[in-house]
């Protein structure tokens, strides 16, 4: 598992060949990747919470495998400024079959959303604003303990 | 014991993180964040509206009600908003 949270920008595709690098047993990759969006936005600041930031996002990927059958996972979060366009967070899924992988995946987002100590700042002409965290994401998170019971 | 504060909490408040060594009856952090709230204007500010505040003891997630003895780093921050 990879669990990373960098100032610099990834590369999806090189990530997703770590991911499967050497073996032949994994039959499913899926893959998200969060983009800035421009808009209004002329520039976005993630602030973060060293230490907690990775203890919390290696929680979710320890729960995601508790969850489903998965042969790797990676999570990376960008911190920092970040112009329009560019990557802000990746996570990438491996299994036998594609329903665990592509479900692990949005589940890996929803949690990611909801517990990792990350916050948004955006700059626009108006002048900067720290987004408000959104009820729909609070809904789309709690939805997996409901399934569970 | 040492606090943290993020986001726009950090920036009312003027101050990443700080040491404070609360009195005595001090036991849980609603209490300790009514303490701060008495120190200074800018805390109170900061404070005004606790239910959209969240916290965590050596980082892990806690509830206002949690209590604070032996806690070496209570962080306090708005609803995340990462992804």
């Amino acid at each position: 598992m990879t669990v990373r949270v960098q100032e610099n920008d990834f590369d999806p595709t090189t990530e997703l060949d770590a991911l499967c690098a050497g073996r032949d047993d994994i039959g499913a990759m899926v893959s998200f990747t969060g983009l800035v969006r421009g808009g209004d936005v002329s520039e976005m600041t993630l602030e973060h919470y060293p230490g907690m930031t990775e203890k919390a996002l290696e929680e979710i990927e320890r729960e995601a495998r508790n969850r489903w059958p998965l042969q790797g996972v990676t999570i990376i979060h960008r911190v920092g400024p970040l112009a329009p366009g560019a990557r802000i967070v990746f996570v990438a899924t491996a299994s036998p079959h594609r329903a665990a992988a592509f479900e692990a995946a949005e589940f890996l987002m929803d949690f990611l959303k909801t517990r990792a100590p990350f916050w948004k700042k955006e700059a626009t002409a108006e002048g900067a604003r720290w987004v408000d965290a959104r009820e729909s994401d609070g809904e789309a998170a709690s939805r997996w303990t409901r399934e569970k019971s | 014991m040492k606090l943290l504060y993020f986001a726009w909490l950090r920036e009312r408040i003027g101050v990443g993180s700080e040491d404070v060594s609360p009195p005595e009856g001090i036991e849980t952090v609603r209490q300790l964040v009514d303490w701060l709230k008495t120190r200074e204007p800018r805390y109170d500010h900061a404070f005004a509206e606790t239910a959209a505040i969240r916290v965590a003891i050596d980082q892990e997630q806690a509830d206002f009600d949690a209590p604070i003895a032996g806690a070496r780093e209570i962080a306090l921050f708005p609803p995340v908003t990462g992804g």
